[in-house]
């Protein structure tokens, strides 16, 4: 199967003057068409930063990059301006978790839609508009020809949240990446938008990376999902596996912490202490301080990501040890 | 009365320890001529509740429904329209009742921003003694309750106590927050989405600190989330708000095991699966909440409500018991003209 998108190595370092930060330390991994990669990670963890390393969004003056993102073969990284800005939009589309700050409040949904619709396919103004009332249809909004004149601060959050879903797909896309969209969103409107995002998905043959900190909801949309710590992916299963074998500590204490059905009266499985401060470069395993099976080779060198079976990887000398056949 | 001793049980293990009833807040929303739209947000409607002494009351609703009015309301925070409250026995802010600064002691209150409900300018230490000191309590003791308040909430008082909370991690915060609450020794803790804000692993151990010291502190918590996996895990008995009004209430096995109200089907059913090979297939219901500015006649529900009929838009529908919980549906009252309902 052809790969859509293919990140290796990639390490993003924000310079400033006062501090460092290693945002994002090594992460490798690919995205076939069609296929959802959910990335799941709490505060901190680089999920958000990997994702915008894909369309270049940091300020680039205080942004160090490394390694390597290639889409369709065309190396992101080094593209000059031109392609970049055909790359946005019209390549690879992007939505954010707060809809009502990704639109300008001074023009109507339809007015930008049809815009980003000029712009990338050269369509004459009417047919823009035609197109843009199409999408609003497509990601079901009411009544969209009069929903075409709306401002953004005249829909509610779901229904902007489903305009901004259709201005990302507007160019047909060959991969869309979603940054916490249905946060914001009430409980029963984001199942309506997680459902519409996978069905679109599907339709639209569009490869799509979305990053969330709610394993539910990863769970609800991934074909395969990469649990991020401290700027690396710690690990990387097909979501099944990911549910129902976890290998990371990690990965084993955000599925035992997270409270669910079945589970009152019971003590939480607490992760204890917190994530570390990115500003060092991580000379071991960045979870060892906080991990209860952490043994004195976890702080001399960074585990490699280990194939288990089965498009499994796992980042973590236990993994090692089990793989070599030694009791862990 | 030296109001730092711990307040003394009243009316008795039978007597709620909180009561509101009729409770009713309305936002008139400025604009319009001469700043006078005429709208009202209904925030809160005649919203009546208990709590009992010990328990976890979880309240649950969506952006809107109002479900932090009523944390506001219960703290004064917020006069309400109408509506009265009784605190052990004794009507607040009433003659022969307790004052609304009596209250604020008993009952305190944790918010979702951490940072935000925090002075930048103190440090932990001079934060957690404030409200100590201006009810009177010496220097020296003050120090003594704020080691052990930092203590309670598993904060090393040598390391933390001169810090500020920018020095500090969320929830790191967020456990200064309860200590802070629980500084006046208070009876009843709001908890409005105190947890939401933090990482899950952090979560879970907030979760664990907040069960530890509702037992050893013989506390009573109201617990506003819109996480209905976490006030599952936390409630004894569970509230359900919609725009303003409570359509459900029960204890948390009758809401979780067999809710009546659709919306709380709904709301329940929309929680993502956690099975990847049982994923949800189709939206429990459609649209998003309506605005509480002019909310729909009758049921507040209906516009979204698959079993709407027109009863439901020309009648509101009453809390009405039917054993296990109460609910506010035509659907449940016998002889209410709706289809599904029982005959009279």
């Amino acid at each position: 199967m052809s790969d859509l998108l293919q990140v290796r190595d990639l390490h993003v370092t924000f310079v400033t003057p006062d501090r460092t930060v290693n945002a994002v330390n090594g992460v490798s991994f690919d995205v076939r068409r069609g296929e959802t990669l959910g990335i799941l990670g709490e505060s901190g963890s680089g999920k958000s930063v990997t994702l915008r390393s894909i369309l270049r969004l940091h300020p680039e003056h205080r942004t160090r990059w490394g390694g390597s993102i290639k889409l369709e073969g065309d190396e992101i990284l080094t593209m000059g301006r031109g392609a970049l800005s055909d790359l946005r939009g019209q390549r690879v589309a992007m939505i954010f978790q707060e809809p009502a700050t990704a639109f300008d409040p001074v023009f109507t949904i339809g007015h930008q839609i049809a815009e980003t619709v000029r712009r990338h396919t050269g369509k004459g103004e009417a047919d823009s508009w035609n197109r843009a009332r199409e999408l609003l249809e497509m990601v079901r909004i009411p009544s969209p020809a009069q929903r075409l004149k709306a401002y953004p601060h005249e829909m509610s959050g779901g229904m902007r949240q489903r305009a901004m879903i259709a201005l990302a797909l507007s160019c047909n896309p060959s991969l869309l990446l979603a940054d916490e969209p249905t946060t914001a969103l009430d409980a029963t409107v984001q199942i309506q938008v997680l459902l519409l995002i996978r069905e679109l998905q599907r339709e639209f043959n569009v490869g799509v990376i979305f990053v969330t900190h709610d394993i539910g909801v990863a769970v609800e949309v991934s074909d395969r999902i990469g649990v991020m710590y401290a700027g690396k992916i710690v690990e990387l299963a097909p979501v099944e596996q990911m549910v129902d074998a976890p290998r990371h500590p990690y990965s084993r204490g955000l599925l035992a912490s997270t409270v669910h059905d079945g589970m009152r009266g019971q003590r939480l499985e607490a992760i204890p202490g917190a994530p570390p401060d990115l500003a060092e470069v991580p000379t071991g395993c960045s979870f060892a301080p906080r991990c209860k099976f952490v043994q004195p080779n976890c702080v001399t060198r960074p585990p490699d990501l280990r194939e288990m079976g089965g498009s499994h990887l796992v980042r973590c000398v236990l993994a090692d040890a089990q793989e070599a056949g030694v009791a862990a | 009365m030296d109001s730092l001793v711990p307040v003394e049980d009243r009316g008795g293990p039978a007597q709620p320890l909180l009561l509101a009833s009729g409770l009713r807040k309305h936002f008139a929303v400025p604009g319009g001529l001469l700043g006078r739209s005429g709208k009202v947000v209904r925030a809160v409607d005649d919203l009546s509740l208990s709590v009992a002494k010990g328990e976890t009351l979880g309240v649950v609703g969506e952006s809107g429904c109002g479900k932090s009015t009523v944390a506001r309301l219960l703290i004064r925070l917020l006069k309400p329209d109408r509506g009265t409250m009784v605190l052990d026995g004794d009507p607040v802010d009433e003659p022969h009742g307790i004052t609304v600064n009596e209250l604020r002691r008993q009952v305190q209150m944790v918010f979702q921003d951490s940072y935000a409900s925090l002075n930048p300018r103190l440090t932990i230490g001079e934060t957690l003694a404030f409200a100590p000191k201006a009810h009177g309590l010496p220097a020296a003791e003050a120090r003594a309750r704020v080691r052990d308040l930092l203590d309670k909430v598993g904060l090393d008082p040598a390391n933390y106590a001169e810090r500020y909370p920018h020095e500090l991690s969320g929830g790191q915060r967020q456990r200064v927050n309860i200590a802070r609450a629980l500084a006046l020794r208070p009876r009843l803790v709001i908890l409005d989405e105190a947890v939401s804000a933090l990482d899950k692993s952090v979560e879970a151990q907030v979760l664990n600190m907040l069960v530890d010291l509702k037992t050893e502190l013989g506390l009573t918590y109201i617990f506003i989330s819109h996480d209905l996996n976490v006030v599952q895990y936390l409630s004894d008995r569970v509230l359900v708000m919609y725009l303003g009004k409570i359509v459900e209430l029960g204890s948390v096995e009758a809401i979780y095991g067999n809710p009546q109200h659709p919306y709380t089907r709904a709301l329940l059913s929309a929680r993502p699966s956690m099975d990847p090979r049982r994923r949800t297939k189709e939206a429990p219901i459609q649209g998003d909440p309506p605005n509480p500015i002019d909310p729909p006649s009758g049921c507040r529900f209906r516009t979204r409500c698959p079993f709407a009929e027109d009863v439901c838009a020309r009648a509101e529908p009453p809390l009405a018991d039917t054993g296990a919980q109460a609910v506010a549906c035509h659907m449940r009252i016998a002889g209410s003209g709706h289809s599904r309902a029982a005959a009279p």
